[in-house]
């Protein structure tokens, strides 16, 4: 079971990082990679940059728990998240999570509860720069919602 | 303790961490947000909506009613919006 989970402010390539994930291994039939991108307008207006704060000695703790958890709900053989922080332009990567298993269902739900838990557990916050200024985003009550599903024990089912 | 603060709770505060010895009295982390709000202007606006900000003791997310007795360090900070 391989499992990476770093912080950084440095781009990183999804592609290589996903084969990383299978090279040299016959046993893994399916693989996710969901990688979040910054976008070049927010609610219709054009943005010249994102700037990712984090607090660093719990990001990686907490991130590790939940990867942790996904780990003990999913049959993985691994799993890859590359959360990057300081200021970030259009175009550019923000995160990543890759997911690995035998079977298609536990790296698609294994990916998406990772994600749902980053989006409101993992202590980063986004600032928007634009030409009117700096603007922190607001936590958005549906992010809130999707994180919430995967409380009910029963998992995948309960995303449905 | 050491408190830090992140994102608009720093930027209100005005500063990025630091010591504090608050009173006996103050236990838990909603009554240690209630007491700082009453240090003066900048904490007043920081904490005015105590319901907006999470707080994590020694790296854990805790709730307003968790007990602060023996923690080394208290963060401060809006809703995430990582990932």
């Amino acid at each position: 079971m391989q499992t990476k989970v770093r912080l950084q402010s440095e781009e990183f390539d999804a592609a290589a990082e996903a084969a990383a994930l299978t090279r040299g291994r016959a046993d893994i039939g399916a693989v996710v990679t969901f990688t979040g991108i910054c976008r070049g307008a927010e609610s219709g207006e054009p943005i010249a940059a994102l700037t990712l704060e984090h607090y660093p000695g719990m990001a990686e703790v907490e991130i590790t728990r939940h990867v942790e958890e996904a780990k003990a709900r999913w049959p993985l053989m691994g799993v890859t998240v590359i959360h990057r922080h300081g200021r970030i332009t259009p175009g550019e990567n923000i995160v990543l999570v890759v997911t690995a298993s035998s079977h298609r269902e536990a790296a698609f739900a294994a990916a998406e509860f990772l994600m749902d838990y980053l989006k409101t557990r993992a202590p980063f916050w986004k600032q928007v720069e634009s030409k009117t200024g700096k603007t922190w985003v607001e936590a958005k009550g549906a992010d809130d919602a999707a994180a919430a599903r995967w409380q009910n024990p029963s998992g995948r089912e309960a995303a449905e | 303790m050491k408190l830090i603060y992140f994102a608009w709770v720093r930027e209100r505060v005005g500063k990025a961490e630091e010591e504090v010895m608050p009173p006996a009295s103050v236990t838990t982390v909603a009554e240690l947000m209630r007491w700082l709000g009453s240090r003066g202007e900048e904490y007043a606006h920081a904490f005015e909506h105590p319901k907006s900000i999470r707080a994590a003791i020694d790296k854990s997310h805790v709730r307003p009613d968790t007990v602060i007795a023996g923690a080394r360090e208290i963060a401060f900070f809006p809703p995430m919006t990582g990932g």
